[in-house]
Order: structure tokens, then C-alpha cells, then sequence
């Protein structure tokens, strides 16, 4: 425990520190929005408050959704703090190219189901990457980062956060992204059923042709 | 052999995606001979691209005629014609193309087909010593965050409507303001920043590692006709505002990637306070803000010569039948046989 009682950094992020941390006997994620000096300090406190009152709210009602998060133990609002619980396991981002297709077809679909429970939910994660995803030893999907969450039943929202998934999956994991997408759809299809499914892809279609140069626009 | 022959080998670029037609010329291993430019500036309002494509079509044989003499090579020395074949305005790219394919089959030498933001890229590495960096390209056309990726350079956030340069553009318009003596909106607009204190809360929107500034633009159009805050109030929270977005993206870009440099490059790269941001986030992730002189960070004809270069010493040539131009050619479909 010697080793835990100075607050580790594990993880620099570009919005926020991840320390491991000894909090009363738990081994805890302390996630510590810091100061960005290159913003005014107004904007930078309105952000910085407002991603820490709301990522809280929202890892607790994905949990209600049946997503796993890790449980949060203290929210500092002052210090822009958050304390939560420490998940071990392995981060999808560096288990996709270790494991076999079929199995990495297992874990995209679950993925999938899980957005779909979110999304069911009216809770928009925001930040849809493959690490924000970790594995845990029992088999569970936890989600992390709800910085840029939002809670929304719009269909915009929820077409641009499966975007985001399919994004990541292409320049993270471009060579298998297209079947990982897939079976991401193919999850989140059985969840939210066809109809609702249909009409998020047809709306990722469309904001994917909204980005700039996207030679698919040709044929219009 | 190839080696004692780059030295005295050349590659000449032309560059017409937008507003810019330029002709740079450049040796096989990388010095800039010439880099000529001629800006098209419209009357009023924006780039009209058939007059801009008007533009390039009067002053070419002139940009070429200096880039010759700066450069002091004869048209018999030129080893390949390199181009922008997009992405752009249909009517400049294809007067540029047309220069290229003509002065490509006159001299009887290979022609290049580049991509302008991987060219952007490049020769901002050229000039910065930078090996493999996260570039932020910011222009009135373009909003890139990219980075290398085994064979391509990839997208990590782009802008989900409008480029950040046109949202100034558009901004300093609505407002009234005028381009003078060849000054850029942007830098009009940096100028009444600089004078502006209060900071008006706008619209902040960042998905992932994506930006959407149209509605930032729209709430600014709104409060203008309102006229209840100072023009350089404005100025100064659009560009706060605005900035502060691309630079969290740009650095969720640099921590996913853990690379350790920074490119800023295209025509906002010229904007003082976008470089202190991009620089203060390099610094606190132990990366290199790499600065760009400003003469390579707008559209510029050098930068195509060099990845003329690049492309053409790594087997790339693109045949006259295949040299149409591509209008939405986006960066991570070219494959860079050059970069390891």
C-alpha cells in the first residue's frame, strides 16, 4: 500500500489528470481537471465546473441505463475533482488488435448494445472512443470520460455520437474498422430495435457527408 | 547516381486551390528556389471562384516568368511539374491543372498530382525540421487535425460545418470591416481583438475530437445587429472562443497520439494568439511548437514543388488521362509512400 499513498499519475490527458490514488483503504481514479492556462480564466472555470458537475450525473444514470461506470466517491466542484473507482482490466483500444476476430466481433457488439442502452436512455456520451472503454476481468464493459456528455433524445445528438464511434474505430483501427462498425450497429440495432437503429445510420450517413471533401457528396 | 543527380534536379509546383495562384520551385533535396504569389482579392464579399479562377488565368505566365528568374533555372532544368489536384474551387484548380498539363507535356517531363493539405503539412516539416507531428491546419477552407498512422495521414478532428478562417472571414463582413492593403480579414479582426477586454459568453461546441463553429457564427451575426457590445469585445470572444475550441481538440489529438510535436499551419496559423495557445499546449505535453514561416503557412506554390518532390522520388506520377481534379480530395486517401 506503501506505494499508493502518493497520488500517481497515470494518465495526462488533454482535459483532465488521472491519478491513482489510496482514498481511505480503495484504490481510486482521481481525475483532476487542471487549470488550461491557454484560455481565458473565465471560460476555462465555466468549462472546467460544468464537465465536473455534469460527468458525475451522467456516469450515475448510465449505470440506471444498465452501463457499467466505475462508482464515483466524491465530486470536489471547488477543486474541479473527481473520485471514483479504479477498474481494473484492459483499455478496448489496445485489446482490439490483440484478440481474434471473432471475439473482437463479440466485444463490438456488445459495445454496440451498450451505446444503444445509453442513447435509450437519453444520454448522450460525447466522447465515443475505444479508450474510453475498458474490459473488465469479469467480462464487463465499463464506460468512462462522460466529459462532453449530454442528456438528449434528439436524433442529431445520437447520430453524431455513433459518428465519433466510427471515427475512432477508423483512425485508431482502420483496418478492421468497417467490420467493428458493423457489428457496433449490429448491437445498438438490437437494442433500440430497427426502425430507431435505421434512422441514427441514415443520420450518420448525413453528418458524415456534412464533413468537408467527402467525395460521396459527387453523386448528389 | 540518383543521389549526385538530386542536386541539381528541380521540381516546379503550382499551386491555384483558392484565392492563391503561386508557382514555387524547389531542388530534389529540399531548398526553396522560388516561391511566387499572387492573391486574388475580391472586390467584395468573398472568393468568387470564376473571377479567382479569372485571376490566376491573367497573372500565370507572368508568376511563372518570375519564379524562372528568382530561381534562376532555365524551363529546360525543370525535372517535374507538380500541382494541386485538390481539394478546392472546381474553376482555380483546374487553371492550375491546365498550366501544369501544358508545361508538363511542353518539356517533356512527369507530372504530379498533390494533395494541398498533405503539401501544407509537408512543407511545414520542411521548414521546421519536424519529423512526425500533429499538424492543426486552419484556413479559410480547411479545419484539420491530423497525424500519421501507418501509410496516411489521418483525420483526428476536423470541423463538423464551417472552416475557422471562414467563420472569421464571414464574421469581419457581417461586421463591416474592409481588407486594406492587402490585409486579411483575420488579421483585421486579430488587430480589434487585441483591443477588446470583456468576454461575451458564446456558444462552445466540441464533440469528441470534432469542432461546429456555425453556430458560434450565428450567435455573433445575432449580437451584432444588436449592437450592444463594442466590436472588439466581439472580436476578442470570437477569437477566444473559437481558438480555445480547436486547441482542445488539438490537444486531445496530441495526447491520444503521444507524439511530440506540433505543426500550426494555414492562413490563421499567421494569428499570434491562436500560436501562444497551440504553443502553451505543446509545452505542457513536453512536445515542440514547431513555427512555420508565414510565407509557408498560406497557400504557397513552394510547398507543392517540395511534395512534388517528395511523391515523384517515391514512384508517384500521375498520368495526363488521370490528372482531372479532385474537388473534395480528402488527406487520408493518399497513401505517403515517403513517410516511414
Amino acid at each position: 500500500m506503501g506505494r499508493m499513498n502518493r497520488p500517481l499519475l497515470i494518465k495526462k490527458g488533454a482535459e483532465a489528470s488521472l491519478y491513482l490514488a489510496d482514498w481511505h483503504g480503495r484504490k481510486v481514479v482521481m481525475k483532476c481537471r487542471l487549470p488550461k492556462k491557454y484560455r481565458p480564466s473565465s471560460l476555462d472555470e465555466h468549462i472546467r465546473t460544468y464537465r465536473t458537475i455534469h460527468e458525475p450525473q451522467l456516469m450515475h444514470e448510465a449505470k440506471r441505463a444498465g452501463v457499467p461506470t466505475p462508482t464515483i466517491f466524491l465530486v470536489d466542484v471547488k477543486n474541479t475533482i473527481i473520485v471514483m473507482e479504479f477498474i481494473e482490466g484492459k483499455q478496448v483500444k489496445r485489446l482490439l488488435a490483440e484478440v481474434s476476430a471473432s471475439r473482437r466481433q463479440l466485444l463490438c457488439l456488445k459495445i454496440g448494445e451498450l451505446i444503444g442502452k445509453l442513447h435509450r436512455c437519453g444520454i448522450i456520451h460525447g466522447d465515443l472512443t475505444t479508450s474510453n472503454m475498458i474490459l473488465s476481468p469479469d467480462g464487463k464493459v465499463f464506460f468512462v470520460d462522460f466529459g462532453l456528455g449530454e442528456k438528449t433524445r434528439e436524433l442529431e445528438a445520437r447520430g453524431v455520437d455513433l459518428h465519433l464511434m466510427k471515427r475512432a474505430l477508423q483512425s485508431a483501427h482502420f483496418r478492421f474498422a468497417g467490420e467493428c462498425f458493423d457489428a457496433v450497429s449490429k448491437g445498438y440495432f438490437r437494442v433500440l430495435g430497427c426502425e430507431v437503429g435505421k434512422s441514427v445510420l441514415d443520420k450518420v450517413r448525413e453528418i458524415e457527408k456534412r464533413g468537408r471533401y467527402v467525395s460521396e457528396r459527387r453523386e448528389e | 547516381m540518383k543521389d549526385k543527380k538530386a542536386s541539381d534536379s528541380y521540381c516546379l509546383g503550382i499551386e491555384s486551390t483558392a484565392d492563391d495562384f503561386s508557382v514555387g520551385v524547389s531542388t530534389f533535396k529540399g531548398r526553396i528556389l522560388a516561391n511566387i504569389r499572387s492573391q486574388y482579392v475580391p472586390v467584395e464579399g468573398g472568393i468568387h471562384p470564376r473571377e479567382a479562377a479569372r485571376h490566376h488565368a491573367e497573372v500565370a505566365s507572368n508568376v511563372l516568368e518570375e519564379a524562372f528568374s528568382k530561381s534562376k533555372i532555365k524551363p529546360k532544368n525543370v525535372s517535374v511539374v507538380s500541382f494541386s489536384q485538390g481539394p478546392g474551387l472546381g474553376p482555380c484548380l483546374r487553371t492550375g491543372a491546365t498550366v501544369a498539363r501544358a508545361l508538363a507535356s511542353y518539356l517533356n517531363v512527369p507530372l504530379v498530382g498533390v494533395n494541398h493539405c498533405i503539401a501544407h503539412v509537408e512543407i511545414g516539416k520542411l521548414k521546421t525540421g519536424a519529423k512526425d507531428p500533429v499538424t492543426l491546419y486552419v484556413s479559410g477552407g480547411n479545419t484539420i487535425v491530423s497525424a500519421f498512422d501507418s501509410g496516411r495521414y489521418r483525420v483526428f478532428g476536423e470541423t463538423l460545418d464551417i472552416a475557422l478562417g471562414n467563420c472569421l472571414d464571414v464574421f469581419a463582413r457581417e461586421a463591416g470591416l474592409h481588407q486594406t492593403e492587402g490585409k486579411p480579414f483575420g488579421a483585421v479582426v486579430e488587430d480589434l481583438a487585441a483591443k477588446g477586454k470583456k468576454l461575451i459568453p458564446l456558444p462552445y461546441s466540441v464533440k469528441g475530437m470534432d469542432i461546429s463553429l456555425s453556430g458560434l457564427l450565428t450567435a455573433l451575426t445575432n449580437l451584432l445587429k444588436r449592437r450592444e457590445y463594442k466590436l472588439e469585445d466581439l472580436c476578442y470572444s470570437l477569437q477566444e472562443t473559437a481558438f480555445s475550441m480547436v486547441t482542445e481538440v488539438t490537444e486531445r489529438a496530441l495526447a491520444h497520439t503521444e507524439k511530440k510535436e506540433v505543426l500550426l499551419t494555414g492562413g490563421v496559423a499567421a494569428n499570434k494568439r491562436l500560436q501562444l495557445m497551440i504553443k502553451a499546449i505543446a509545452e505542457e505535453h513536453d512536445a515542440r511548437f514547431c513555427a512555420i514561416p508565414s510565407e509557408f503557412v498560406v497557400d504557397n506554390g513552394a510547398m507543392v514543388a517540395w511534395t512534388g518532390v517528395l511523391a515523384y522520388t517515391h514512384g508517384v506520377v500521375t498520368p495526363i488521362d488521370k490528372s482531372f481534379v479532385k474537388l473534395r480530395w480528402r488527406l487520408e486517401e493518399v497513401e505517403i509512400p515517403w513517410v516511414e
